[in-house]
């Protein structure tokens, strides 16, 4: 299995991380080892099964749409890196 | 016997029969956190005070009649990726480092109900990645049984805090072997349960069909009512399941006479030390002179359960991280020109090497031309796995395995080959591809001293057949009489 890191860039690029250039022959090295340990998938006998998604989803689960409100404002905030005014702040997105 | 030796329910008799105080049990863990802790280094943050306190309060109130659960003052450890309103909550992230949660955790709220004292949250890999605790952003948690080894991972904090007599018991979470592994690394129990036996609302999220909570104690008893604790449909989790309440100490007697065990012979080939094979040869011995009913059988499933699982778990796990974007809770990176920078900067800042790592891998196997070969063929695997398992349970009660290849190894021996590390969930990851229940109990210790541990599998919503099992073997060999952490270095 081979990564090139073309692709390296493009998948950190997709998941919104920075890879500097100084890691980026360990991020190749890693993850093609892994992936080529993951391809024994391939080799499985699956032909004709179906996907399982999750183990314990045999119905499905309805309930009420009924707003439950959070009151304590406060301690959600609280974690935010910059607040003003009880809103996150973030940078200006339009120009 | 000294307090921190006891179990909880040896506590609890004390306690019954005012033998010791409550007061008395939470200043003996201050004392021996005090101690042993900065040789053991398994919190990411202490709340003694916070204890001292709540417990001088709730005696009063089981004085006054006010409080009468039986769990009233019994002290906890609880994994630092489990929400705890008003204490931080860090996943041993940098990314999480001063999060303080909103809310507690439903496991954490059954445990508030009973009164009990939480007396810390523990150490951990960063955000449960990784089967040594080294991954910790804060600290690495060494091995009470030999400071210069791994406690195993990710729930190393909670096992070793355990082992060493730090807290009584402990929660963890497991969703590849995070519970067991550690646990067995550790000669402590350490129960996985059923997918959606007990609910996952407010822990934080790794690999959402995977992950499970359970408990971490000293014998069998106390797993079975820890359970018995945060066990329960929630409706704040969707899977969690409905089904009517059990009481998990009801199944402990010593007979199981007749009981079916399977051996699959493939968890004992190539890879197996031949001395936790040795162990788990005598343990077999043993089953069988208890009554139970041995036969080798094949389930030809780990490696591909093993891929299967690393796909299926980094591409959860790069969805469920999507959320730390350094907006509303989590790091934000200092300096940024424009939100896009911020997000990536925030991030690659906030994550450590092993979470970016499996991040990338989960991103790669979802992404377009990937998709398919990997992610929709692990899927499929996963099919392939649950059949394989119902087969065996068509002729057996229980599956007997080793927890892990190996017993604990040395720091820094694998921590810069993550290939390597994943290869050791070799025995642990089939149980939560397929959603089952799994018990790890010590059975025997190396030739340098270290445990080893077994590993009882049983079908889905069968904790009694495994509890049962587990307890009749605890009690003929009683390896807690017999071994205790040395503490070496």
């Amino acid at each position: 299995m081979q990564v090139s890191k073309e692709e390296i860039r493009h998948i950190a690029n997709l998941a919104d991380l920075i890879i500097e250039e100084e890691e980026m022959d360990s991020y190749v090295l890693n993850l093609q080892d892994i992936l080529t340990f993951a391809n024994i998938v391939n080799e499985a006998p699956v032909q004709g099964l179906d996907i399982t998604i999750g183990t314990n989803e045999a119905e499905d689960v309805f309930r009420k749409d009924e707003v439950k409100a959070f009151s304590d404002t406060q301690a959600l905030l609280q974690n935010a890196p910059e607040q003003e005014q009880n809103m996150f702040k973030i940078p200006k997105v339009i120009n | 016997m000294e307090i921190t030796e006891l179990t909880v329910h040896e506590l609890q008799e004390k306690l019954k029969k005012q033998e010791i105080t409550i007061t008395e049990i939470v200043g003996a863990y201050a004392k021996r956190i005090e101690e042993k802790e900065p040789e053991v280094q398994s919190f990411v943050t202490t709340l003694i005070e916070e204890a001292k306190k709540q417990a001088k309060e709730i005696e009063e109130k089981v004085k006054s009649g006010e409080i009468t659960s039986d769990f009233a003052g019994i002290p906890i450890g609880i994994k630092d990726n489990l929400c705890t309103k008003g204490v931080r909550t860090t996943c041993s992230s940098r990314m999480l480092e001063n999060f303080v949660a909103p809310y507690d955790a439903t496991v954490v709220e059954k445990l508030n109900q009973e009164n009990m004292i939480d007396l810390g949250k523990l150490n951990m890999d960063e955000f449960a990645m990784g089967g040594s605790t080294e991954y910790s952003y804060f600290k690495k948690t060494k091995n009470p049984w030999n400071l210069s080894k791994v406690p195993g991972g990710s729930s190393g904090g909670s096992a070793a805090a355990v082992a060493a007599g730090l807290v009584p018991w402990a929660l963890g979470s497991d969703t590849g072997g995070s519970i067991r592994q550690p646990a067995s690394f550790c000669g402590v129990v350490g129960l996985k349960p059923t997918y959606g036996l007990v609910s996952r609302y407010g822990l934080v999220a790794f690999a959402s069909s995977l992950d499970q909570v359970g408990p971490i104690t000293k014998d069998v008893r106390d797993s079975a009512m820890l359970l018995n604790l945060i066990a329960g449909h929630d409706e704040k989790d969707t899977t969690s399941a409905k089904r009517e309440k059990i009481d998990y100490t009801k199944c402990l007697t010593q007979d199981i006479k007749g009981l079916k065990i399977g051996v699959p012979k493939e968890f004992f080939g190539e890879g197996i030390n031949p001395e936790v094979k040795a162990s788990l040869e005598k343990a077999i011995e043993t089953y069988r002179l208890l009554g139970a009913e041995i036969r080798e059988f094949s389930l030809d499933i780990a490696n591909y359960s093993l891929a299967a699982y690393y796909i299926i778990a980094c591409a959860e796990a790069s969805s469920n991280l999507g959320r730390f974007d350094g907006i509303r809770y989590g790091y934000r990176t200092p300096e940024f020109s424009d939100l896009k920078e911020l997000y990536k900067k925030s991030r690659s800042e906030g994550f450590g090497p092993e979470v970016k790592r499996r991040i990338m891998l989960g991103t790669y196997v979802l992404s377009s031309g990937y998709y398919d070969a990997y992610y929709k063929k692990a899927q499929q695997v996963r099919t392939l796995v649950m059949n394989e398992f119902n087969q065996g349970y068509n002729q057996f009660d229980v599956i007997l395995t080793p927890t892990s290849p190996t017993v604990a190894f040395t720091i820094g021996s694998k921590s810069n080959n993550p290939l390597e590390m994943y290869l050791s969930d070799i025995c642990t990851v089939s149980v939560n591809v397929a959603g089952l229940p799994a018990i790890s109990i010590p059975c025997g210790v190396d030739k340098e001293g270290m445990p080893i541990g077994m590993q009882l599998i049983g079908n889905k919503f069968q904790e009694e057949t495994i509890l049962k099992a587990a307890y009749a073997y605890e009690q003929q060999v009683n390896f807690r009489e017999q071994y205790k952490p040395q503490f070496k270095s």
